[in-house]
This record gives C-alpha cells, structure tokens and sequence, in this order.
C-alpha cells in the first residue's frame, strides 16, 4: 500500500491526525488561556496534563445520552451528525502535503464552500428540534450568521481564485512557489480570515452560543456525545479553516527544504489555531447586530472591491 | 370638615383635632413622642414641629408645635420646610444626647418608636461626646422590666398610667435632666393594666419581662389575628411565635372592643400553651395505666360514642365550634351546660336581655361615652378588666363636658384635666366588698347581695314607680337611691353594669328594671352592660338548651339514662358540688374527656384526648355583648393535640363548620359574616404569618435535620405558615402584624386606620349576632328571699384577675402575682371570733380552707370568698357559713401579693 | 477614516498583542494544595463568633446577622444570665446554606460574628456543615482586639455597674435637690 492520494492509507491516516488534532485541541485551548491569563492551566491528568483529553472524553462517553421528551428526535440527532460530516468531507480536498490527501478535485474551493452551506442546516435543526426559546434563538442567530459571512468568504476567495485560474486547491499551492497569496490577496486574506471565524462560530464571532445571554445556544438540550460531537465539530472546523487560511494564503505546504513538508503545513497550521485561541482570550464579543451590519455594510463592499481590482490588474497584466 | 394646605396639598380634615393628629389621618409621616391617639397632647417633646403660614402671601411663617395647634379651617402649613426639619432634628439629637448604646440588647429594637423617629427626623450621628445621664433601674414585678436609661422624658408612661389606668405607683420622680420615672420604692406595679407600658413607651425603658426570657425581635415572630381567651370582653390579639412556643401577646387594635390597651391577665397569660404538662396524645385510660390510641381507633371511640344515651357537656371556655361540633354529635337534647347552675341560669337569663328592643349592649368604646354609670354586685376590674379601664374613660365626660363649654378643644389634655380637677362624671358601685374603681366612684354601698338586690329593686322604683318594689331597704341607703335615680335620669348616656360572677339572679333582674325604666322616659335604648366570666360564656348559652343546665346532665347520668359522657374543655369540679360530679362520672360507662391539661375531670376520663389552645386553631367566640369575633391559628401544634371539633369528625375544615353553624344553630345566623372574604385577595394568594424580614428559615430546623421539609401548608385558612403570599395592607383585618414602611414600632396602626383612632381600613370588627326583636313593657319580680338564719355569714364571692381564670392561671408569670384562697371578714367579726391576718380557717361543711384577710370595707356579718385557681368549690359554698380555724392547713403562697384598696395588714 | 481603523484595527491588534506578552508574567495561580495560597485577612471565609478582650462571648444575641442574612442560614435565641448580660442560648448556622457574603459581619454590632480566611469547609455528610454555637465560637477575639460593646452599652451587666461604661456619669439620686 502506497503513501498517495486518495489511498486508503493515506485516507485513515488523515482521518484519525485530523479527529486526535481536533480532540486535543480543548487541551491546547485550555493550556493557552491559562497561560495568556496568568493561570495554570490543567495540569493533573498525565505530563503537562496531557491525558486531561483522555478524562474529558470518559467522562463525555459515560454521560447520560438524554433526549429531552419535548424534542423532535429525529432531526435532534440528525444535527451534531451533520456538522461532523461536512466538516471531516470539507478535509477531503485539502492538500495536506504531496502525495497526501483524499481527493484532488478540481472544484475543491467550491467543495469547500458547498460543505460550509450544508453546515449550517446542522445548527439549524440542532436548534429548531430542540423546542427550547434559547436553542431557537442561538439556531436563528447562527444560520443568519453562516449564511452571510459564506458570502464574504467566497468572494474572498475568489481573488486567489482568479491569480491561480482554478478551483483546484492543490493548484493554488503549487501557484504560490513564487510568492504566497498573502502579499498580492492581504484584504482577500483579512477578509477571509474575519469570515472563516464567523463561519466557525469561534470567539469573539460566537454570538449563537453566546452562554451570557442564551445560555449555550442551540446546542443548550445538547447532552453526552451528542454534545462531544458538536464539541468536536467546533474545533474541527477551527483546523480546517486554518488549513485553509494556510493553503489559500500561506503556501500550504510550501517551505525551506530542511523540513519534509508536512511539517511545514502543520507548522502553519497550528500557527493560526493559535491565533486564533488568542483572539478568545483577547477580543470581547461584538453585538449581534453589530456583526450583521459589519458584515453586510463593511466587508462586503471592501471584498467586491478586493475582487474587481484583482480582476482588473490581472487583465492590465495580460 | 375644615380644608387645610399642607406642603401646597389641600386637605379635609376635622377642625375639632390638632394638626398632628389630622396630618396622621391623612397618612403623612411627621414624627411624635408624647402625643398619643388615646391620651391627646400635651406638646412635651417639641418633636412635631412643623411651619405654619398666617396666609398665602406669608413667606415667613412660624414654627409651632403641630399636636398643640387646632386644624382649624384655611390652616397652611408645611411639614417638609428646611426649618422645621432641621428644629426636629435638633430636637430629636437633644433627646438621645444620654440614650445609652443598647439597642442590641434591648427588648424594643426593631420595633422602636424612638428609632423610627430618630431615622425620620434625620439624626443618624452622634456629636455630643461628654457624660451621659445615668439612672439605676427598679424591681417592677413579674411582668415588667425597667430600664431607665433609655428614658427620653416624654411623659407619655406617667400620663397613662397615672391619668389613664388610675394607678398611683408610678410617678415622675427629680426634675431637668435627672427626671425619674419609677415607684416610690422597688416594688411590684400595682395597676391591672401596666402590661401598657410596655406599648406606650416610645423606646425601651418599660419591656415585656415575659417576654425577654425568650425574646424573639418582631420581625421573627410568626404573627396572626386572635382574640384574647381570658375574660368575656374579647379583645383583640396577636400572639407571636417562634421555635414552635407562643412568645408574646401584643394588643390588636379594634376600634369597638380593645382599642389601644390590653389588662395585664391577656397580656400574660398566655404562657400556659408552652407549658410542658399540657397533654399531647389521645389515650386510653383506666386501672392506673394509659395507653396511647392510634387514628383508627380514635375513631372507633368517636362510633362507640354516637349513641343515643351518650350526653355531653359544653364549655364556656371552648370555641363556638367546638361547642357546636359536640352538639351534633350527641344531639341538641343531649348538650347540657358546662358552666355552674346559678350562672346557667344567669347566662339565659343575660342571652333573653340581649333580645330585648329597650337594651343595648355597649362595647367599649360605647361605655366610655357613657356619664353616669352604675355597677350592681360586680367586680369589673377582676372579671372584665378591660371595661373597667374604659369605666376610668367615661368618668371623665363630665371634664369633657366642661371643656367644650368652655371652648377648651378635647385634644389638650393638661389644659381638660387642670379645668376639671377633681370632677368626675358618677359612678355608683353597689358591692360587696370594695373595689379597684372605688377611686373614681362617686357613690359606693357596701352590703350583702341579698340587701344590695333590694337597694337595687328599690332604685328601679324610685326611677319608674311601674317596676315593683322589695323588702324595703335600710334608712341610710334612702338617700344614696335617690341620688343615683336622679344621676342616671339626667345622664345623657346612662349605663347599667351587672353580671352573672356576682352570684345572684336579682341583680341582674334589677338592673333591667332600672334600665327599662329609663328607657321608657327616653326614646334610644339604655346600654345595659351584662358581664359573664369566660370567653365564651354568651356562646355556649346560645347552644345550650334552657332546661340542660349541668345538674340536670349530671343526674341523668346519675339515673342511668344516660351511659356515656363527653366532656368538651371543662373541669367539672369546677362548676357543681364534687360529690355530685364524682357520682354522676363513676356512673358513667364511658367518659371521654377533651382538654389541653389534666384536670380532676380527667382524671376519671376512659378517654383522654388532647385539645388545642387558642392559638394553635381557627375559632369564633362570643364575647359579652354577643359579638362574634374570628380568631386565627397562630402556630401549629407539635404534640397529637387538635381542635376539639376535629376530634369529633364532624367536619373536615373550619370554614364549613362554621358554615354548618350559621345554618342550623339557632341565633348563629350572622357567624359566617366574619370568615374572610376570599375574593378580595389578589389572585388568591394568602396572607402570610411571617413577616417579610422573617429570619433563620434554612437554620431553624437544622440540627434536626439539614434535608429542609417544605413548607408547612395551610389548606384551610387564608393565612399562610411561611412569608409567602401577599402581606395585605389593604385588607387589615388580615394584619398580621402592624407594620408600615419607616414605621416598626406598633405606632403604625394610624396606618392601617381610616383615621386616627377610626376603624381599621377595611376591618371586621365583629359581628353582633343576637337579634333584639323582643318589645315588652314587663318588670322583673325580685324573687321571695330566703329566710337568713341568725347564725352564718352571708357568703359572696370574690374574684381576681390573676387566678380566676382556669387557663391563665397555670402561666408562669401571671403565677408570681396570684395568691392563695382567702376569706375576708370585716374587723368587727374577725376581733367577735379571734381571727388573726393570715390565719387559715376551715370553711362550714367543705372540706375546704381559706386565708383570713381583714378588709375594712366588709360588712360585717358577711364574708367574701375567694375560690382560688378552684382550691374551693364554689358550687359547694352554702349562702351563709360558718368558720372556723384551721392550724394543719398549709400555705402555699399566702396572700402577701394581694392588691386590694381596703386590706387591714397586721403582723402578718 | 483614521479612527475607524484606529478603533476596529489597530486597537484590536494592540489588544492581541499585550494579551500575548502574559506569556512571558509569572502565573498568580498556585498548585494548591501542595502549595498553599497566601489568605488575605479580611478574606470572607468561615465564620466564627469572638469573644472579647475579658474572654467573654461577645454575641449579645440581637438577632441582626439573622435578619440580615440573605439566605436565612442563621438561626439563634436570646437567653441572659443573673446579671442581666444577654448571649445566645443557641447560635446555628447552616454552612450548607452559607453564600459567605459577610452581611452578618456588617450587620454586627458587637464585632462578634466575623468572616475569616479559612475556606477549606468541605464536608462528606451534609448534616456536618451545620454548626452551633459550640463549633463556631473561637477563645480570641478575632479581627477586632479592643472592642467590648458592653463596656459602650448603659445596660447594667455583671461586673459593670450603672454609670461605669464609657463617657457615662455615676447614676443620678432623685432624691437629691441638688442640680
């Protein structure tokens, strides 16, 4: 069995990295925060607190799986199902490193984007089949959220698109051996980094499950694995979204050679989950409306913009 | 109605009351020490000052005192000016320069009229830093403690006390900052009613000994209405309590019965219900052994009782429904009497008066307009202590009456009492021995009942020549006839006071022919105050049938027509000869007693089952005027005890028991009139017993267990056990407490009342329930006399306020103050039989023995008996004795803590 | 323009900035319970009740902590000895309850019930985190050192007769004409 493209190997492998990366993420996170606030930080369950996953996910598996008799079963748990779904068929098209990968389309941006809309039909129904007035609420601030901000990341994507001329993401890295996206793309960049976060619902774009006003939002009746799924999903979707950051604007695996390029990728990558933990521990959440008209009134414009002139310097070029 | 500007709001307002009071009335906050709604103003503590303008343009005004300036028609004024405020505030800062630092260990904190006032006047620091006045406290008996550092001079304890209640034992001592108020020496306070001080006092100088034993702050109190079980008047309660024991009794304003003030008997004798000998589960008895019956078999008991032989025996001290639940259970003709004979003939005798169109039975607040008033055989201080504090009011119409001809307003107390000096309206007291009103009285014959009757006979005939005379009266009493016949035809509002404690029939039948005589030459009725000695005395009567009076209930047993006996809270041994009582119960198959304590009577008991006290239960009682007042569960009961009805199981809740009641009881039709109205509660919510700032609910219980129980429920009353519910100020009759925002102190019931000294807002101040349908013109007859033997003393009884009354007298407090059974004799014949102060003597054929106490206004030729807490049968006791001394008796507590006017104290 | 960039941009990334250099500040945390962490004295903690300079029990049982308690976990009763000084014939509080929020230490007027620096109360049995008068009252006096309200208080105790307490004037003789 050979280390390539869409081999089985190859496939498991990323599979089980992206899953244990996402799941040791809440340790990294905790780790992080405690360590920007002067704090500790978990460090009883194994080295450094290492295993303190290990505990989380016992408990998680060995909680009550309560479904609350007032929900709409079906779709109840239907929901945390979905957004573990599209987010691991989202991994399927990123180019982790030459020769590893799942698939190599060449419409993976638009893959990509397609998987993000189905996503929020996972919080929608979480929310909705809940029948609690905070899940609705978190479920109706998310899917507003998703929808718009999928706008501003697409078009911001479409600058890079258009420097590459293709979909195909694997392309777009190979294009960057030149120079990364992020010089010619820094508004697509800034842009795309803003909407990455709102689409994953990260701090300080968390409004849906903001715990001070609804509580958890619209995973509020979430309990046991159920909850562990959506858990997961978060912090999956924070992996792919830095993958993507890294692919569409870093270079993706693309680095000096003393380090294999895998390495390279993971090095970025984590280089933006970190970023990101920082903007948690750092940035105070934005007003719901003040995030609808941000977007609508400030990023849109400022993204048509980034896209025209692109188009239009890469036309003077030609 | 006179219009008044206050702070730029017009008002209407009586222009007869001063500005303070009117202000009061009108629900303002305007602070006051020495002006009380009883006792008017004398404008002592300059702490109402408030700015008065001469007209709209006078920018200027002038300070005055507001209890001492008349609302008079166009009066401007202003509470809120800077001046006034900041005079008040000085005002207040000079009174509290020697208050000492006590307010966590006084007795008054948290219901301080001092310190709302201080905190209303706006003092809050403290600047004077030099030496504070100190005074040493006094001995003041079981009831009060004396603290008389807190003292702030207001006067307001000497003026009722000494003005008010007619005591003459505490005065207003020294002069400036070193005034004293205090006995002449340590000693207890002699006044029936010196409970008061301890509400009267605007701080803590005068607190509730009783209750500073176990002292609990108002606000942790668990508090409902309740009516006072000691005596026939009824007045109105609000027990406290906490950690499962009654703490205290505060007076309940009622604008017809109680009023402000309280005696000393229902403030202190309450004490009983927290006593550990009180019987806690319902037992089966016999043979020396008792064993303890569980639910089932209780009711079995009940069954095996519901037959037709089976009799019971009412209690005048019990509810109405109580009473009423044992009548449905044996049936009308089987109910009979629990009071003595002599007073069942009374009490009908009282009932069928109170039918009658020319009578009226006059509450409180009646008797104290009354000015001439004559009392027949009664001791009113010791049977119904309340009315003789209101008699103390009504001799003083006549300084009244001479200040309004003199345009002196009735508010300005010193001013009323300097013009009168020493006129009093009369008060004639026809007696047997001398009595606590004697001060006051204007005329007082002192005889035997059966001379008094045919004085009082002869004083109908000399008012209406149609009511028949008897055996003539001495000479020497002519004279006093026709001095009081004249008297009581010029009053405007004669009042007759005469009762069934004095033993005998033809007083009262004398005092209706006096009072059918002058009604007859006016045209309103003429209040005819008939006094009975229990709580519930008038209700029972009602119950019970003419014909079964106790002995005729005890010889049916006797006779063996009837098996079975209930007895409903009595002690038989009480009311009828013991011999009599013994044959009748040991005859019996079956007895069932129902009591709160073990008593002789239950002693014979098969059947002992315990019963509530008066706070432990929702009841009516009748006071006796025939005014039926609802009295509320205060606490719930931890022992097995219930409500008597319960035990009956003819009804499963209070309220439709005495729904039930207004049906088919005879003359009960208007009881019902006193159950709340649930309607007007918002949205049904209940009233709660605990007040707002109710403490220690998640501790109280704690050591038992820390698994908190919920909340105790009461499904039957509109009062809640906990502070949930709706604290309603609006329906005040439901107060469980008076309180109202920056007033703790019991002075805020001017909030709760219409107007000062009104009705409360609201309020259910009883029912009358006797109908007067009666109109006859026919005078009473005086029974043919008993030929007196030559030899024997003519016995009459005597009655005090502390140990006359069964329950009272086993609470610890009222105890200390009662003293043993005595007989007094006039000088005359204790010298005739060498009777010494303080000898026991053994009386006639009773095994009975009694202390000899020489009264100098006795007649001699007769004795008075006092009975004790029933150390001497009554019933037993023959119309005339003979004594003799007795060496082997023993002396339990003498009688060194008598207080009557006329005692001969010699080497004793 | 300049403040919109200033205010959305730049302040944000002066914020992520200073919030990364805690990195580098040594944590205000500690590894309890190996290390213990320093109490401060006025650290709202278990509550005890004093006694006062003379060693006797400073509560005088007036009921305040009680009424002020916002859970209700305080329960007493007054009692007095011969002399007339007043202490609490019990003193309960149910720690279960407890929210230590130091009111009953404001609301004292005696400095008797204090809040103080030992937080370690955790109990297995629940019944234990109920204290009475006897688990509660420590032999010092606490926080406070001189205080003894009674040597304030007018009220006549054993040992302080009328007059004796401060600023106050030996009692007055009403039978005395002297002014």
């Amino acid at each position: 069995m050979t280390f390539e493209v869409g081999s089985g190997l190859s496939i498991g492998a990323i599979l089980v990295t992206v899953i244990i990366v996402a799941a040791m993420l809440i340790w990294v996170e905790r780790r992080l925060l405690s360590l920007w606030q002067e704090r500790l930080g978990p460090n009883r369950v194994g080295y450094f607190g290492l295993l303190q996953v290990v505990a989380d996910m016992i408990k998680i598996f060995t909680k009550e799986d309560w479904i609350p008799p007032f929900a709409d079963k079906f779709s109840f748990v239907l929901a945390p199902g979905i957004i573990m779904g599209v987010i691991l068929l989202s991994f399927s098209v990123i180019p982790f490193a030459p020769g590893v990968g799942v698939v190599d389309s060449n419409i993976g941006v638009l893959f990509i984007l397609a998987m993000a809309s189905l996503g929020a039909y996972s919080v929608m129904l979480g929310g909705l089949s809940s029948n609690n007035k905070y899940a609705l609420l978190g479920a109706l601030r998310a899917t507003a959220q998703m929808i718009s901000y999928e706008v501003f990341m697409g078009i911001s994507m479409l600058g890079v698109v258009a420097l590459t001329g293709s979909f195909n993401l694997r392309e777009i890295v190979l294009a960057q051996s030149d120079g990364w996206y992020v010089i010619p793309q820094f508004v697509g960049f800034v842009i795309f980094l803003i909407a990455g976060i709102a689409e994953s619902h990260r701090l300080p774009f968390d409004i849906p499950e903001a715990e001070q006003e609804i509580c958890s939002g619209y995973h509020t009746e979430y309990s046991g694995m159920k909850f562990g799924m959506f858990f997961v999903g978060e912090y999956l979707g924070l992996v792919l979204i830095a993958s993507l950051i890294t692919v569409l604007f870093f270079g993706g695996w693309l680095g000096p050679a003393f380090l294999p390029p895998i390495v390279w990728f993971s090095i970025k990558v984590f280089g933006f989950i970190a970023f990101f933990i920082l903007l948690r521990a750092a940035v105070p959440r934005p007003r719901y409306d003040q995030l609808m008209s941000y977007g609508w009134l400030f990023l849109l414009p400022v993204s048509l913009i980034n896209l025209l002139v692109t188009g239009a310097i890469i036309l003077s070029i030609q | 109605m006179a219009k008044i500007v206050i702070d730029g709001v017009t008002y209407d307002v009586n222009p007869d009351n001063n500005l303070l009071q009117e202000c009061l009335s009108q629900g303002l906050d305007l602070p006051y020490f020495c002006w009380h709604p009883c006792m008017g103003s004398v404008g002592a503590c300059r702490q109402c000052a408030v700015k008065q303008y001469r007209d709209a343009d006078d920018k200027e005004g002038m300070l005055v005192m507001a209890c001492m300036t008349p609302a008079s028609e166009g009066s401007i004024i202003s509470i809120e000016d800077e001046q006034a405020k900041s005079l008040r505030a000085s005002v207040i800062e000079s009174l509290m320069i020697s208050h000492p630092h006590d307010c966590p260990v006084c007795e008054e904190g948290g219901e301080c009229h001092l310190q709302d006032m201080t905190l209303m006047s706006g003092h809050n620091y403290r600047r004077y830093d030099k030496k504070k006045v100190t005074h040493n406290n006094q001995y003041l008996g079981p009831f009060i403690n004396h603290e008389m550092n807190r003292c702030i001079t207001c006067y307001r304890c000497v003026r009722y006390y000494d003005d008010y209640a007619g005591g003459t034992d505490l005065s207003a001592q020294a002069s400036h900052h070193h005034v004293y108020f205090g006995r002449h020496e340590e000693g207890v306070l002699e006044s029936e009613f010196s409970g008061n001080l301890v509400e009267v006092c605007p701080t803590g100088v005068f607190t509730d000994k009783a209750f500073s034993e176990h002292y609990t702050r108002k606000w942790d109190l668990q508090t409902a209405p309740s009516i006072c079980t000691g005596c026939s008047v009824g007045c109105n309660i609000t027990p406290g309590e906490r950690y499962g024991t009654l703490r205290r009794v505060v007076n309940r304003y009622n604008s017809e019965v109680n009023g402000y003030f309280l005696c000393d008997r229902g403030r202190f004798g309450f004490e009983y219900v927290n006593n550990t000998d009180r019987l806690r589960d319902a037992v089966k008895q016999g043979g020396g052994s008792s064993e303890k019956l569980s639910t089932e078999q209780v009711a079995t008991v009940i069954d095996e009782f519901k037959s037709a032989s089976t009799i019971g025996f009412g209690s005048p001290r019990a509810s109405n429904e109580s009473n009423f639940a044992l009548r449905c259970l044996v049936g009308e003709e089987n109910f009979y009497a629990g009071y003595s004979d002599s007073e069942h003939e009374a009490t009908q005798l009282i009932v069928q008066l109170a039918k009658d169109k020319a009578f009226n039975s006059p509450s409180i607040r009646e008797i104290e307009k009354a000015d001439a008033i004559l009392i027949l055989g009664e001791d009113v201080t010791n049977v119904a202590p309340r009315i003789a504090l209101a008699l103390r009011q009504s001799v003083r119409n006549k300084a009244r009456e001479l200040a309004s001809a003199s345009r002196i307003p009735q508010w300005q107390d010193a001013a009323v009492r300097e013009l009168a000096q020493h006129e009093r309206s009369p008060l004639s007291i026809l007696s047997t021995y001398v009595s606590r009103l004697d001060d006051v009285a204007s005329d007082k014959v002192i005889d035997t009942l059966p001379n008094l009757a045919s004085m009082a006979f002869a004083l109908a005939n000399a008012i209406s020549d149609k009511s028949p005379n008897s055996t003539s009266p001495a000479d020497e009493y002519k004279g006093v006839i026709a001095k009081i016949a004249e008297q009581l035809q010029k009053a405007k509002r004669p009042l007759i006071i005469a009762g069934s404690t004095s033993g005998n029939l033809d007083l009262i039948k004398a005092a209706a022919n006096i009072a059918r005589g002058l009604n007859q030459q006016r045209s309103e009725p003429i209040d005819l105050c008939l006094l009975v000695p229990e709580v519930n005395s008038i209700g029972m009567g009602l119950l019970v049938n003419a014909d079964n009076s106790l002995q005729a209930g005890l010889a049916r047993l006797d006779g063996g027509s009837a098996t079975r006996a209930i007895v409903l809270e009595n002690d038989l041994f009480r009311r009828a000869p013991k011999t009599v009582v013994d044959n009748a119960l040991t005859k019996a198959e079956k007895v069932l007693v129902l009591d709160q304590f073990s008593t002789a009577t239950s002693d014979k008991a098969d059947y002992l089952f315990p019963a509530t006290a008066f706070s432990e239960h929702e009841a009516t009682y009748i006071n006796y005027e025939g005014r039926a007042q609802l009295s509320f569960q205060v606490h719930q009961c931890a022992t097995g005890a219930m409500p008597s009805w319960r035990w009956f199981g003819e009804a499963t809740d209070i309220e439709s028991l005495i729904n039930r009641c207004t049906n088919e009881a005879q003359g009960f039709d208007k009881l019902a009139r006193l159950l709340p109205d649930k309607g007007s509660f918002i949205a049904g919510m209940k009233i709660p017993r605990q007040s707002h700032r109710y403490s220690g609910r998640t501790a109280m219980r704690a050591n038992l267990s820390v698994h908190e129980p919920k909340q105790p429920q009461d499904d039957e009353s509109v009062m809640s056990f906990s502070m949930e519910g709706i604290s309603s100020q609006k329906d005040a009759s439901l107060m469980a407490s008076a309180w109202a925002p920056r007033w703790n102190s019991n002075q805020s019931i001017s909030k709760f009342q219409d107007e000062v000294n009104g009705e409360l807002k609201q309020a259910h101040p009883g029912s009358l329930l006797i109908e007067r349908d009666i109109e006859t013109s026919s005078y009473f007859e005086p029974s043919s006399n008993a030929e007196s033997s030559e030899n024997g003393l003519h016995v009459s009884l005597a009655y005090q306020i502390f140990g006359s009354d069964e329950l009272s007298a086993r609470s610890s407090s009222i105890q200390q103050r009662m003293t043993d059974p005595y007989i007094g004799l006039s000088p005359d014949d204790a010298e005739a039989k060498g009777f010494k102060h303080g000898d026991s003597v053994s009386l006639g054929a009773t095994d009975s023995t009694a202390i000899v106490c020489i009264r100098t206004s006795i007649k001699p030729g007769s004795v008075v008996i006092y009975c004790g807490n029933s150390e001497i049968n009554a019933a037993e006791l023959p119309s005339q004795i003979e004594i003799s001394l007795n060496e082997q008796a023993e002396v339990l507590r003498g009688i060194k803590g008598l207080i009557v006017s006329d005692l001969l104290e010699e080497e004793y | 323009m300049y403040n919109l960039i200033k205010d959305t941009l730049i302040s944000q990334v002066v914020t992520l900035w200073q919030v990364m250099m805690h990195m580098f500040v040594k944590a205000d945390t500690v590894e309890y319970p190996e290390e213990m962490p320093y109490m401060f004295p006025r650290w709202r903690g278990r509550i005890i009740l004093s006694r006062d300079p003379d060693g006797e029990e400073r509560c005088v049982a007036c009921n305040l902590c009680a009424v002020a308690c916002p859970v209700d976990c305080i329960a007493l009763q007054k009692t007095e000895d011969e002399e007339g000084r007043w202490y609490p014939e019990f003193f309960r509080i149910n720690f279960s309850r407890c929210i230590m929020c130091g009111f009953c230490e404001e609301a004292c007027p005696t400095n008797a019930i204090q809040l103080t620096p030992d937080f370690e109360m955790a109990e297995y049995v629940r019944q234990d985190m109920v204290w009475e008068k006897e688990d509660l009252l420590i032999s010092g006096t606490g926080k406070y050192h001189d205080y003894n309200f009674y040597r304030v208080a007018g009220k006549k105790i054993g040992g302080k007769d009328k007059g004796e307490a401060l600023n106050e004037a030996v009692p007055v003789n009403v039978r005395s004409l002297l002014p």
